[in-house]
Formats: C-alpha cells, structure tokens, sequence
C-alpha cells in the first residue's frame, strides 16, 4: 500500500459517518473551534450543500431561528450514528472575508461589507442573539456579492486576538454584550478600510473599538447609522468637526446652490458699478 | 411640505430679495414700495411654476432651466412695461430675474416632497 493510498485511507476515516441521512460528503472544507465544516450532496434535492458537525444542535437552533439575508439559513438538524450532532445549511459559493479584502481595499467596498454584517448583527441582536466570535474568516463573500456571517457563537466567552474586545479577553463574561460585538464589528472595518481611508471612518471603527464599552457606540444600529451618514456626506458623531471643516463640507454638499447665489451677487454688483457707463 | 408651497415661499423671499436690492439705487428708491411688491409677486409667480413643474419631473437640471426661462420672461414683461419715468431697465431687470429664477427652480428640485402620481425621473 502506498502513502497515497494511505493518505486517502486516513481522510476517509475522518470523515464523519452519514449513514442513515440523506447527505453525502464530499470533503472537508474548514474547521473551527465549535465543530467542522464539510461539503455534501443532497442526494434527495440533487444540490451540494454544507455539513457541520459539532455536540449539539443549539447552534443549529440559533441560526436557523435567524432567517436574514446575510445568515447562512439552516436547511436540516439532525444527529450522527455516532451520537454528534450536525446540520446542513446553504453551501456559500464565494470566498472569506480576509481573503476577499486582498484585492478589495476599497472605501465603497469595505462599506458595502460592513453594512452587510452590521445589519445581521443587529438583527440577531434584536432577537437576544450575539455572534462573539466575529473575525474576517467567519465572513464569506458571496459570488454575486452578497455577504453571510457565519459560525455563530453560542456558548461561552469566545472571540479571535485582534478582534476580541478586551472584556472577552479577560474572561469576564458577565460583561460581553451587544458592545462585544460592535467591538470586533469596528475591528473589521478597520480591517477592510484602505491605508487612505477618510479620518471619519477610521474615527468611526476608533470609537467601536474603545477599551471601555461604555465609550463604544451603544449599538450596532448607532454605529450603521454614523456609516450612513458618512455616506450621505453629512458628519459623524464620532469625529468632531472644526468650523472651517463643516463650512467645507456643506460647501460640497451644495454646490449648486452656492454656484447660482455667487452668479447672482455677481451680476448685482456687476450692475451697480457698470449703471453709470 | 410640497414643492408648490416651496416654490411659493422661496419665490416671494428671493423676490423680495431682490426688489430690496433697488434701495441702493438713490434714483429707484422713490418707487421702491412698487417695486417690492413686484418683485415679490413675480417671484411668487415663478416659484409655484417651478413647483408644479418640479412636482411632475424630477430633474435638477430641467428645474434650474425652466425656472430660469420663467424668471427671464416675468422680468421681460416687467422690464417692458417700464418704470415711472419711462425708462425701460431691461439688464437691470432681466439678468437678475434670469439667475434667481434658476436658483428659484433649483431649491423646487431639491427641496419639499415629490407628488406621488406624476413623478417622473428624468436626466439632462
């Protein structure tokens, strides 16, 4: 027997045991603190979906009580012969998040992302549901580029260094909530945001990322807001504006306006000193 | 608020505004009562033009040229009619009326609500 065959002994021996279900695994396809993830086909619909097997289904649970655009949605739950849980949900034909932000460093496409998994984020804090573990691996870019936040977190204090909120680092479970989140959401617009980025939006991923919860937004909703506004040209809260700035700024927003009054003090000053001539 | 109160209002103001502009004209200042309302009310005229117009079609650019022809023409018509001493200030007239206008069918565009039926996007 040779180390090929060998090899492909051993992978087929990790695989878990479907028997009994209708799924057919294919291969592994990532693996993560809670359980692994496999490709598979759905023998009785004929399409490929994703398996993953943990030690119980409360995750499952979770994820597939939120029914949202960006949360991967739960097709199937179940348990293996072998007494470890498992569900299938929709096999994301795209790439991470952190992979995706190699070639994809721009301001608008950091902010099309960001919105995304804010908008899951605050759904599922709206139904008592925190993610805890956001990070760019648990983010994957869809093919038509549509995101989904994956790997929800369901027990404990969990969190990745980087984009873990100091309350999460220290163990202090008593104290990660939404604001946990909002941390590692803010974290992740840091991460996406080119070098150049606008001081307002690195002043908006700043405040989401303050040490105290209590100095962050209070909300990711608070926090989508002052993105919008960004968007919109107007300030945000979370950088303050000299005069000197906000004159420039309503000076770009109305353009047209100030062209036309300008064109219209000309032409009366213009009158007033040719009348004579 | 709709478009027609917001071409209304902002119409009487920059007419007004500008028909309180003839104060620093020493030889215009005896008739100025007259030609503030005037003013005013041709404002008022192009403004409600403007935002019935702007209640129909969306676009910034065909506000700003409508307004501006509706002000060139009012301004004519005033201008034509001449003043107490039988002058006739067309420049004077007109070319403020021309640009208010414009700014007149700009602020109709942008500002107020659309009228839900009739709106039509259109580009220039």
């Amino acid at each position: 027997m040779n180390d090929s065959t060998l090899d492909h002994l051993r992978t087929v021996a990790d695989l878990p045991d479907l028997t009994g279900t209708r799924y057919e695994i294919e291969s592994e396809i990532g693996r993560g603190g809670l359980g692994v993830v496999y490709a598979a086909l759905d023998s009785e619909l004929g399409r490929r979906v994703a398996i993953k097997v943990l030690d119980s289904t409360d995750e499952a649970r979770v994820i597939a009580n939120l029914e949202h655009p960006a949360i991967v949605p739960v097709y199937d739950a179940g348990t293996l012969p072998d007494g470890r849980a498992f569900y299938a949900m929709k096999l994301v034909d795209g790439i991470r998040l952190d992979h995706y932000a190699v070639k994809h460093r721009s301001v608008s496409e950091s902010l099309h992302v960001i919105e995304r998994i804010g908008e899951a984020l605050a759904f599922a804090h709206s139904r008592g549901v925190l993610h805890r573990d956001l990070k760019p691996q648990n983010v994957m870019i869809g093919s038509f580029g549509e995101v989904y936040v994956m790997d929800w977190g369901i027990a404990g204090v969990a969190g990745t260094p980087r984009f873990q909120s100091p309350e999460q680092e220290r163990g202090a479970r008593s104290e990660v909530d939404q604001r946990s989140d909002v941390y590692a959401l803010g974290a992740l617009l840091a991460f996406t945001l080119p070098e150049n980025a606008p001081r307002a939006l690195k002043a908006v991923a700043a405040k989401a990322m303050r040490a105290k919860p209590d100095g962050r937004y209070a909300s990711v909703s608070a926090m989508l807001l002052d993105l919008r506004r960004f968007e919109d040209g107007l300030a945000v809260d979370a950088f303050p504006e000299s005069v000197w700035q906000k004159s420039w700024r309503f000076a770009s927003r109305n353009r047209v306006l100030l062209a036309l009054l300008a064109a219209y003090v000309l032409v009366r000053v213009a009158l007033y000193f040719f009348r004579k001539f | 608020m709709n478009k027609i109160y917001v071409g209304l209002i902002f119409g009487a103001l920059l007419g007004a505004v500008d028909g309180g502009t003839a104060w620093f004209y020493p030889e215009a200042r005896p008739m100025i009562a007259g030609i503030l309302m005037g003013s005013t009310f041709k404002g008022l005229l192009v403004g409600v033009l403007c935002g019935w117009f702007a209640r129909k079609v969306q676009s910034i650019a065909w506000g700003i040229a409508l307004g501006a022809g509706l002000g060139l023409l009012f301004a004519f018509l005033v201008a034509y009619m001449g003043a107490e001493n039988g002058q006739h200030y067309y420049l004077q007239i007109m070319m403020p009326g021309f640009v208010l206008g414009a700014i007149t069918g700009f602020l109709t565009q942008r500002l107020g609500v659309q009228g839900q039926k009739h709106a039509k996007a259109n580009s220039f």
